[in-house]
């Protein structure tokens, strides 16, 4: 196998492993582990010393 | 307090704080290269402040000491919060906090002197280049050791960034700086000719690449939707943008290298990874904003969010212009010119110096027991300010650049050059006063902040958030 052979293989490879990323990335099985994920940055908010004062923000502003 | 309750908000403390402190001194020697490029005698015939020794020492602090010391804090910050762990070693984090600083202050001390190995970007000689790699590998240990001890399920995507970012940051320094001193303040590269250009641009880009764009992106990653209070508009599209980014980024290096003796295969290589590279810089932009997305109306109210949000508007625009100018036919007019500095900034000001300011007004107060900033009026001038200055600062470097670059190039019929050098030099002399003043209001930006910061620091107590117990 010359490089060119190397070359298109590994193009084509590189192809199939980022379709099947994107193919995993959207599968739905992946989908409540994913926002699980996505609410990490608030998930230690309820302990943390000033959380109370960020619930009342928050209820000040209107959402929640 | 009790270590094993509470997280290690003392390192994140000191680099924050340091953060403004470096960011005024970075951007101050920005200002006076700027206005010695206005009036060159502003040198005073004096070697160590001369434009050519200055410059390495403005891109080294705003880099590395400012962007080093923002992503210092912010990783060390978001890692404990979103893993809900203390660091795993408080003695190993006090070690980068200081070594970073002893960098620091070695590059602040030998570049003036005229100590350097010459590589843009990765100037300073090899006894520093040692420290750095302790300092770094130490930093890794840290920061990988506590995502192992974590008692969250996943691996927040903001930690993904800062992951590639400390691990690539790694490898292209120990490649890069590899070098045979000779003395104890002079080192040889221990590459020749063109290998050495294409290993130094191979680094200089993925230096951009992850320096200042996977680690700020784990920034965007947790401050965009912690101050918006939602969380990312797609975690899949995060996914995908983090695997496509740092594949793609390796490769774009030739394109600084259009027209040199780099085999030109290289240079095509560069320009279709170059062009690839929009694909995953949009999709993290467009990520970033929509988080907004049913909370616009945050943006009246929060300056904060103005910082992060139009921070982000500023990566869409330099990594949109970035592509294109890796384009060969139009990097024939813009390379060399002032359009670069212009591109540049609008990525160092508008995206990473901004993305930054707003993580720092977002952390101070949670660092300090505060349930806000000083002044919020503040941060809004600060804003303001701040994105005038990117404005000037581009817009006069575009100008300046597109002139420049058709002014070379005008040829007569006779096949002379139409102009000489010094008068396209004569032409942009109005567009370097005004990128004086826009760097000088972005600078005057910093002032107010750390104004800000001060008010809110003194006197309060260093307060250290206790870590759930229960997850």
């Amino acid at each position: 196998m010359d490089m060119i052979d190397f070359h298109s293989l590994y193009t084509v490879v590189m192809l199939v492993v980022f379709i099947g990323i994107c193919l995993w990335a959207w599968s739905n099985k992946r989908k409540p582990f994913f926002n699980e994920a996505a609410n990490l940055p608030f998930a230690d908010e309820d302990t943390s010393t000033k959380s109370a004062l960020k619930l009342q923000e928050k209820k000040d502003n209107g959402y929640e | 307090m009790d270590s094993q309750t509470t997280y290690n908000y003392k390192v994140v403390r000191q680099f924050a704080i340091m953060t403004v402190v470096w960011g005024i001194v970075g951007m101050l020697v920005g200002v006076i290269i700027a206005a010695q490029l206005v009036w060159p005698q502003l040198s005073f015939d004096l070697p160590w402040l001369t434009y050519s020794r200055l410059r390495p020492l403005h891109t080294n602090a705003v880099i590395f000491a400012f962007g080093g010391s923002a992503l210092f804090a912010t990783s060390y910050y978001v890692v404990q919060r979103t893993c809900q762990v203390r660091l795993i070693s408080d003695k190993l984090a006090a070690f980068t906090f200081w070594g970073w600083t002893v960098v620091i202050l070695l590059a602040a001390i030998t570049l003036p002197l005229g100590i350097t190995s010459g590589k843009e970007y990765a100037e300073l000689e090899w006894p520093i280049d040692i420290l750095i790699t302790v300092v770094w590998v130490v930093y890794a240990i840290v920061f990988f050791g506590t995502i192992v001890k974590r008692r969250t399920p996943h691996i927040y995507v903001a930690n993904w960034f800062f992951g590639a970012f400390i691990l690539t940051v790694a490898v292209l320094h120990i490649i890069n700086s590899a070098a045979l001193p000779v003395s104890l303040f002079k080192s040889y590269s221990v590459y020749s000719g063109t290998i050495d250009a294409m290993v130094q641009w191979w680094y200089g880009h993925n230096a951009v690449g992850f320096f200042l764009t996977a680690g700020f992106l784990g920034i965007m990653y947790y401050f965009v939707p912690k101050q918006a209070g939602r969380p990312v508009y797609s975690y899949r599209l995060s996914v995908v943008h983090f695997w496509s980014l740092i594949s793609v980024y390796m490769w774009a290096g030739p394109h600084h290298l259009h027209y040199t003796a780099l085999p030109d295969w290289t240079q095509s290589l560069g320009v279709a990874f170059s062009i690839l590279l929009l694909a995953p810089s949009w999709g993290g932009m467009i990520n970033g904003i929509m988080t907004l997305s049913g909370a616009w109306h945050k943006l009246r109210t929060d300056p904060i969010l103005k910082f992060l949000i139009v921070s982000l508007s500023f990566y869409g625009m330099s990594t949109f212009e970035g592509p294109m100018m890796a384009i060969k036919t139009v990097n024939a007019l813009s390379h060399y010119t002032e359009w670069t500095i212009g591109h540049v900034h609008s990525g160092a000001l508008g995206w990473v110096a901004m993305v930054t300011i707003g993580s720092i007004y977002a952390l101070i107060p949670q660092l300090f027991g505060k349930k806000e900033m000083y002044s919020i009026k503040l941060i809004d001038t600060h804003f303001w300010v701040a994105t005038i200055g990117v404005v000037l600062y581009i817009v006069s470097m575009w100008i300046a650049g597109v002139m420049q670059g058709l002014m070379w190039r005008a040829i007569n019929s006779d096949g002379t050059l139409t102009y000489s050098f010094v008068e396209s030099l004569e032409r942009i002399y109005p567009y370097y006063i005004v990128r004086l003043v826009g760097g000088a209001l972005f600078f005057s930006g910093m002032l107010i902040m750390a104004y800000n910061v001060w008010k809110t620091v003194a006197g309060s107590e260093a307060a250290d958030d206790t870590i759930p117990q229960t997850a």
